[in-house]
């Protein structure tokens, strides 16, 4: 009989078990530990409490080790254990004045106070294939201490919004929305556009991102400053009534500086371009910097026609979660509606053979 | 025209004023407007003759000033009565045809857009009425099935007039309708507009830079400068014997052309 | 059968399904229009039924037994899984009868029994904006609702008669519910849409990704959109099925070999197996 109409349950058990054997691979060859992939897949693991929007580092290696290495299923499985915690508040926030800075550096001035700090970047090694790494066993050499740095960092955006060169932002004590309790009507303000571009896809963005650069919504920016490293982020629990430290979390964050012609009511200045991810995520962090500034086409009053500027096409389309399970969702059977379409085109072709 | 004399206007503005930042757009601004009557605001790109006929029109709100069509409350009215209005007694003819059509969308489906949106329920008395308008605007019926895209400018611009008046309004704004052709097309539309007008009986507010235009269409003008109405009255009036040193000034430019 | 001390009766928690509650309380109350609702991550890939389980499981009960169909069957694999995940999370009794269920969850079917005053039929939805193949923007279409703008609807139908002599609609077809708005009854064969008019059950539609819930109340009007001059047409395959005979349900076209051979089956495989019982019992 042709009509499979029972197994189902069956086939979804054998398959969740092959998928396991072939996760695990050569048995022979020791298991990858979750702590394993927190210490040197770091990137990754930045990547996945991006995109997963949760800050844990064993959770989200947890995520990479399950998804063998698939990291927008590794968000995904962040994202549906997120979903089920219980929520105790909103943490004060960040200050990223205060970094204890990594890393640090300024495309808009050759010096400035705090300096400019490499840190632990891919930025000028050359691309060649390690072989050393292929034989495992060796550890590097280790990286040379430097005096601790503590002369203040303050940022280049605030710098210039002194001279009056930098729009500031308007100041708001209202608390912002959030796209995962409440959904996303459009327009929407900054600060949703930001938590939705936070969450986004990193290639979606890199790719929005340079569009604008060739041409699609440009609007000429300069890195003022990228900044890496541990912020403390504070609560104040409200039996307690004051702010306590909760921790430090490392985060990257870019501020592009972008010209402004000036409008009918302000006077020409730069206007500022805004990323913030969890970790080491200085793509993402740019990407979603120039896109939050070509978001901002409207209401500065510049004429919003590419794909880029375009808020309801960015922020529907930019969450990966979202996008794959909706692409992938097409491999579901489709065979009721096929078969409608079926009858309508013979349907059609018989009009059109007797119409001959 | 008995209509012209009317005592009732269909739209009457008072006082109209709007500012961007430092620049007045609108600097105290009457107008009347009766059925029947084909109304001709004239100025220079800047006068403020397109910001006018978006407020008339109900797309922009002026920072004061009333607006009322037969008595009721334009700026007040609610945004579904202003669409319900926009679909039924008034029309709007952009300059470029792109933003008035459906580009996608059959000539017949264009022209029918109105009427489905009032509840047209039939489909052949959809399509007779696509033929009919197509016929009235000089475009081959044969060709309602084809997308506008394939059309010329011209025809593009007719196709849009014949899908505004589809409903018999009774007010249509236009703005620049032949703004983007060229001139031996302009003449032809021009034509075309004026002996729809005379036949439907409607009431046309359009705003040109083209006097030539204005002297063919309309039966009154009015002529703006810096947000200001500097002079108004009759057509040939306005033309033959222009009061205000603007006026003189853009008259003689034409004739100099 | 008890549930999983892991999680919360039915996964989501109690505040969530109260706020889920509100929206289909809201949806229920103005037939066909799209209620935004705070949609959770679910533990099942978006478009896979994120938006049907919330609404099941804010309705469902212990009492409750729980069908769920794919394509009219109970046995496709998202059916069962999802079927597993509320044995699972809530401990319910799970059925393939339409008859015994008293909510039905369902993707792209409406089942052939007629449904009843005490039963629920809740429906995965992937777009519930019928008007965003012709405007995608979602702050314009809200606003033609709020209008009742929907000329170019019949725009996009009229195009279809032109081209191709009638309406080419053949499933997601939009209907106008209670007179005044426009639903799309989710990717359903145009075959159901009469099915959903004047229906006794409870219908409730939940679409997860795109964050939006509607409901058509009992005994409500649901009208396909047509013209007077071309009425609306259910479609479905001209033959009977192969294993009950029946011929005025909806079939799937099976193909058995690679030359053009081909058999036809009910796709509502419950009802299919009913009537093959009968039939065996009369003979």
């Amino acid at each position: 009989m042709y009509v499979a109409t029972k197994g189902g349950e069956r086939a979804i058990g054998a398959a969740h078990a092959w998928l396991d054997e072939t996760g695990r691979g050569d048995p022979a060859l020791p298991e990858l530990t979750a702590d394993q992939v927190q210490a040197q897949l770091g990137l990754a693991v930045d990547r996945v409490m991006a995109e997963g929007s949760c800050h844990d580092r064993g959770l989200a290696a947890l995520a990479v080790k399950q998804s063998r290495g698939d990291l927008i299923e590794a968000a995904f499985l962040l994202r549906a254990y997120r979903t089920t915690l219980p929520r105790f508040g909103a943490s004060a926030p960040l200050d990223t004045n205060a970094m204890a800075i990594q890393r640090r550096i300024s495309a808009t001035y050759k010096d400035l106070p705090g300096g400019q700090v490499l840190g632990p970047t891919f930025d000028y090694t050359h691309r060649l294939l390690d072989f050393r790494l292929a034989a495992a066993g060796q550890l590097p050499s280790g990286a040379p201490e430097a005096e601790a740095n503590n002369e203040p960092t303050p940022r280049v955006t605030e710098m210039l919004a002194r001279e009056g060169l930098m729009q500031r932002e308007a100041e708001s004590e209202a608390e912002p929305g959030d796209l995962t309790r409440e959904p996303l009507s459009f327009p929407a303000d900054r600060a949703l556009r930001l938590q939705a571009l936070a969450r986004g896809d990193e290639g979606f963005l890199l790719s929005l991102g340079y569009s604008t650069q060739r041409g699609y919504g440009g609007n000429h920016p300069f890195v003022g400053e990228i900044r890496m490293g541990e912020v403390a982020v504070g609560f104040t629990p409200p039996e307690l009534g004051f702010e306590i430290d909760l921790g430090d979390i490392t985060v990257t964050e870019c501020q592009m500086v972008n010209q402004f012609k000036g409008s009918r009511t302000e006077p020409p200045q730069f206007t500022r371009g805004y990323g913030l991810v969890f970790g080491h995520g200085e793509r993402k962090a740019m990407s979603m910097a120039l896109v939050d500034r070509a978001l901002r086409a409207s209401e500065l009053g510049e004429a919003a026609e590419a794909p880029a500027q375009q808020q309801e096409f960015v922020l529907s389309h930019c969450d990966n979660v979202e996008a794959t399970g909706f692409v992938e969702h097409l491999k579901l059977p489709h065979y009721v509606d096929f078969q409608s379409e079926l009858e309508n085109v013979r349907t059609m072709r018989a009009s059109v053979e007797a119409a001959k | 025209m008995n209509e012209r004399s009317s005592k009732t206007p269909l739209l009457t503005a008072r006082d109209l004023t709007l500012r961007f930042g430092r620049i007045a757009a609108l600097d105290g601004v009457d107008l009347d407007i009766h059925p029947g009557e084909v109304v001709a605001i004239v100025g220079e790109s800047g006068s403020g003759k397109t910001t006018l006929l978006r407020v008339l029109s109900g797309l922009m709100r002026p920072d004061a000033g009333e607006v009322s069509y037969l008595g009721q409350d334009v700026l007040g009215m609610s945004e579904a009565a202003r669409r319900r209005l926009m679909r039924t007694e008034w029309g709007f003819v952009h300059q470029n045809p792109r933003d008035g059509l459906r580009m996608a969308v059959s000539a017949g489906g264009n022209i029918g857009e109105r009427l489905m949106a009032t509840g047209a329920r039939h489909y052949g008395n959809i399509r007779e009425q696509a033929s009919h308008w197509l016929t009235r605007v000089e475009i081959d019926p044969a060709r309602m099935d084809e997308v506008p895209a394939k059309f010329s400018g011209g025809m593009q611009q007719r196709l849009q007039i014949a899908r505004t008046l589809v409903t018999l309004p009774k007010l249509v704004f236009m703005d620049e309708p032949t703004g983007g052709l060229d001139v031996s097309v302009q003449a032809r539309l021009l034509d075309l507009i004026r002996a729809l007008v005379a036949d439907l009986g409607l009431a046309v507010l359009i705003v040109t830079h083209d006097i030539a235009a204005a002297r063919l269409l309309a039966h009154r003008m009015l002529v703006m400068r810096h947000g200001v109405v500097v002079e108004s009255g009759l057509t040939d009036r306005v033309l033959d014997d222009p009061q205000h040193p603007y006026t003189q000034l853009l008259v003689s430019s034409v004739l100099a052309a | 059968m008890t549930h999983d001390p892991g999680y919360n009766f039915a996964y989501l928690d109690e505040s969530t399904k109260r706020m889920i509650r509100r929206a289909i309380l809201k949806a229920v109350a103005i037939p066909g229009h799209q209620v935004p609702f705070g949609s959770r991550e679910m533990p099942l890939p978006y478009g896979w039924g994120t938006g049907g389980i919330q609404v099941t499981a804010a309705v469902l009960g212990p009492a409750d037994v729980l069908k769920v169909i794919d394509q009219g069957s109970d046995d496709t694999t998202n059916a069962v899984s999802i079927r597993a995940f509320f044995r699972r999370t809530a401990g319910i009794a799970t059925t393939e009868s339409t008859e015994a269920a008293t909510i039905i969850q369902t993707r792209h079917r409406i089942p052939e029994r007629k449904l009843r005053e005490d039963q629920i039929l809740v429906y995965q939805v992937p777009i519930p904006e019928p008007l965003g193949r012709l405007e995608p923007r979602i702050a314009e279409t809200r606003r033609m609702h709020a209008m009742a703008d929907y000329g170019l609807m019949h725009v996009k139908l009229y195009e279809d008669i032109a081209r191709h002599g009638h309406i080419a609609t053949s499933y997601s077809y939009p209907v106008m519910v209670n007179g005044r708005y426009l639903m799309s009854p989710s990717p359903i064969p145009a075959f159901d849409n009469p099915k959903m008019d004047q229906m006794p059950a409870l219908q409730l539609f939940g679409a997860g990704r795109e964050k939006r819930i509607y409901a058509v109340p009992p005994y409500t009007s649901v009208k396909s959109l047509d013209f007077d001059d071309h009425p609306f047409r259910p479609i479905r395959a001209p033959h009977v099925c192969e294993l009950c005979g029946s011929g005025d349900t909806y079939l799937d076209e099976v193909l058995t070999d690679d030359v053009g051979g081909r058999i036809f089956v009910c796709s509502d495989t419950d009802f299919c197996s009913e009537r093959q019982a009968m039939k065996e019992a009369a003979e």
